[in-house]
């Protein structure tokens, strides 16, 4: 395979950048702690469902939410590569357009995957610290969590690449995605428990593979869920593997 | 057999033809200069030959491949060199060689000795270890450079490669683009807006005007069909039909700073050449140079309205990336 050195190349390259703007990791991580303890802490003053706090039912939404906007985020950064010409440094190489496309997911996920794993160190010392009540932190939950979060986080940097790959401004990708990832997140059952909602939104929430990742990582850390979380887990991969499919197919037909 | 063979290649954007149903052959080994004024299609050309845009119609066989239908293996074979930076500025210099050694597969001990080799040839050794965010736009370009030539592709592509050089620099990277033509018989294809160089340094150009080949051969050839020597005159009343009428007279252009008069024998005819002209404030007998082919065939100077803004511009806006 003459395509790995070229595939780690640009691994290497996301990795470097991600690990030189520190102030952006910080600001990635400090985010989802904000939400979890102000949002979680006040509105668990008031709520919790079947015995277990708010603030431990949100947990496992914040994990996904990161994912989320960290991996989609991530997308811009094409447009950025476009803006800049050093896509056309990539495009030129011997380099497959399918590689491309599997060294982007790689370092797209490698930074989200390090912002979820310094949440669930949080996670952890929160839960020792009394702060997070029910959660469940065990070699196996974990291993569990991150396999869940890990495929979600392919699918959804591939979903950011494919509209990065489409879209020619950085502006113009900030509204789109946000466009997209709001009722994604809004409408995953990260906020809210899925199991009483009206009937006009149930079809909504069942088409959104955001809704299986929550109910599997809750299932998993507080106990928690609707569906069997094999049955999560294989609608997850089938969502990131179609993404994968539908990414490599834009690549192949990105114009520049 | 022609290295690159280019068959009434197209390409529209839009209504505008940017590059119109040309055709060209370029052999091993050679240094071909692309010259032609700002958007007569060069660098469309060069980026449909390096598969970064499709052709409306027509195609073009680069080292034995169809550029529409095996991009794949064209790529294995080319290097460009882009006339904007493409370079990661959050990485250093080095790093940013790295990458491309690794893009194209190369070892890591030949990585090692080609990034040292290139940094020694561009004078960049000792800022290597600098993010390419503090370099200067020379700085850039020169290692922009350093990576087309590390990875001695079999065709090189540099699309306006020493624009904002120094001449020292120029020289340096003219004469290791040479010596690696020669030793390792890349064939070079560039497009230059210094005339001088691509007289020097090309086996043979083709000019471009309007998307299409306006002329085509050795720079010696060029300078010999247009012909003779130039008088360069500025008068306040002179009739360019009377002087384009006499026998020896090849061609004649006047813009705001004077008149061009293409001549056989200048010095024969300069006499006649005046008293048809009238009162001259200033009269020059240049030699013929590729300047004046260029102008001759294209009716503009080649350095109207340079780049060089648009590349300042990219580089601006390279640094709000991040």
């Amino acid at each position: 395979m003459s395509d790995l050195r070229g595939i780690y190349a640009l691994w290497y390259r996301e990795f470097k950048v991600f690990c030189r703007e520190q102030s952006r990791l910080v600001a990635s991580v400090a985010s989802p702690v904000l939400w979890l303890l102000i949002i979680g802490g006040g509105l668990g003053s008031v709520i919790s469902f079947s015995g277990i706090n708010f603030l431990s039912f949100l947990f496992p939404g914040i994990l996904l939410q990161t994912a989320l906007f960290s991996a989609v985020f991530f997308g811009v950064y094409i447009v950025w590569d476009k803006k800049i010409d050093f896509l056309k440094e990539v495009l030129v190489s011997p380099l497959s357009r399918t590689s491309i496309f599997i060294g982007k997911i790689l370092g797209g996920s490698t930074d989200t995957i390090i912002q979820i794993a310094i949440l669930l160190i949080f996670g952890y010392l929160f839960s020792v610290f009394g702060i997070l009540e029910n959660i469940t932190f065990s070699p196996v939950t974990v291993a569990i969590s991150i396999a869940f979060l890990l495929v979600m986080t392919v699918g959804l940097v591939s979903i950011g690449l494919i509209l990065g790959s489409q879209m020619a401004s950085p502006e113009g990708f900030q509204l789109v995605s946000s466009f997209l990832v709001t009722p994604l997140f809004f409408l995953s059952g990260a906020l809210f428990p899925i199991n009483n909602l009206p009937s006009w939104l149930v079809p909504f929430v069942l088409c959104n593979p955001a809704t299986y990742a929550v109910d599997g990582l809750r299932g998993t850390l507080v106990g928690m869920h609707q569906f069997d979380i094999r049955l999560d887990f294989c609608i997850v991969c089938i969502f990131a593997v179609v993404m994968i499919l539908v990414g490599t197919y834009s690549f192949k037909h990105m114009r520049l | 057999m022609a290295l690159i063979a280019i068959k009434n290649l197209s390409k529209r954007f839009g209504n505008l033809v940017a590059v119109d149903n040309l055709s060209l052959e370029i052999g091993e080994g050679e240094v071909f200069g692309l010259l032609g004024p700002n958007g007569a299609g060069k660098t469309t050309t060069l980026l449909m030959l390096t598969t970064l845009l499709r052709p409306t119609s027509g195609t073009a066989v680069v080292n034995g491949f169809d550029i529409v239908s095996q991009p794949d293996k064209v790529r294995k074979s080319i290097g460009i060199v882009f006339q904007d930076p493409s370079s990661d500025e959050t990485l250093t210099g080095y790093e940013n060689l790295n990458l491309h050694g690794l893009l194209y597969d190369m070892p890591p001990d030949l990585r090692k000795q080609r990034i040292a080799e290139v940094l020694s040839l561009v004078d960049l050794t000792g800022r290597k270890d600098d993010l390419v965010k503090k370099y200067s736009g020379g700085m850039r370009r020169r290692l922009e450079l350093a990576r087309g030539l590390m990875h001695h592709p079999k065709i090189l592509f540099l699309d306006e490669p020493t624009l904002g050089l120094d001449p020292q620099t120029r020289e340096h990277i003219w004469a290791y683009v040479k010596k690696l033509a020669f030793e390792k018989n890349i064939t070079i294809i560039i497009t230059t807006h210094y005339m001088d160089e691509a007289d020097r340094l090309c086996n043979r150009i083709g000019i471009v005007d309007a998307g299409k080949i306006a002329v085509l051969g050795t720079p010696k050839e060029l300078k010999q069909a247009v012909g003779g020597d130039v008088i360069f005159l500025k008068a306040k009343a002179c009739d360019v039909e009377s002087l384009q009428a006499l026998p020896f007279v090849k061609g004649v252009r006047s813009d705001d700073e004077g008149i061009l008069i293409t001549v056989q024998d200048a010095g024969l005819h300069l006499q006649e050449i005046l008293e048809k002209a009238g009162p001259v404030a200033f009269v020059e007998v240049r030699p013929m140079t590729l300047e004046n082919v260029f102008l001759h065939h294209t009716g503009r100077a080649i350095r109207e309205g340079s780049p060089e803004g648009s590349w300042a511009e990219k580089a601006m806006m390279a640094g709000s990336r991040r």
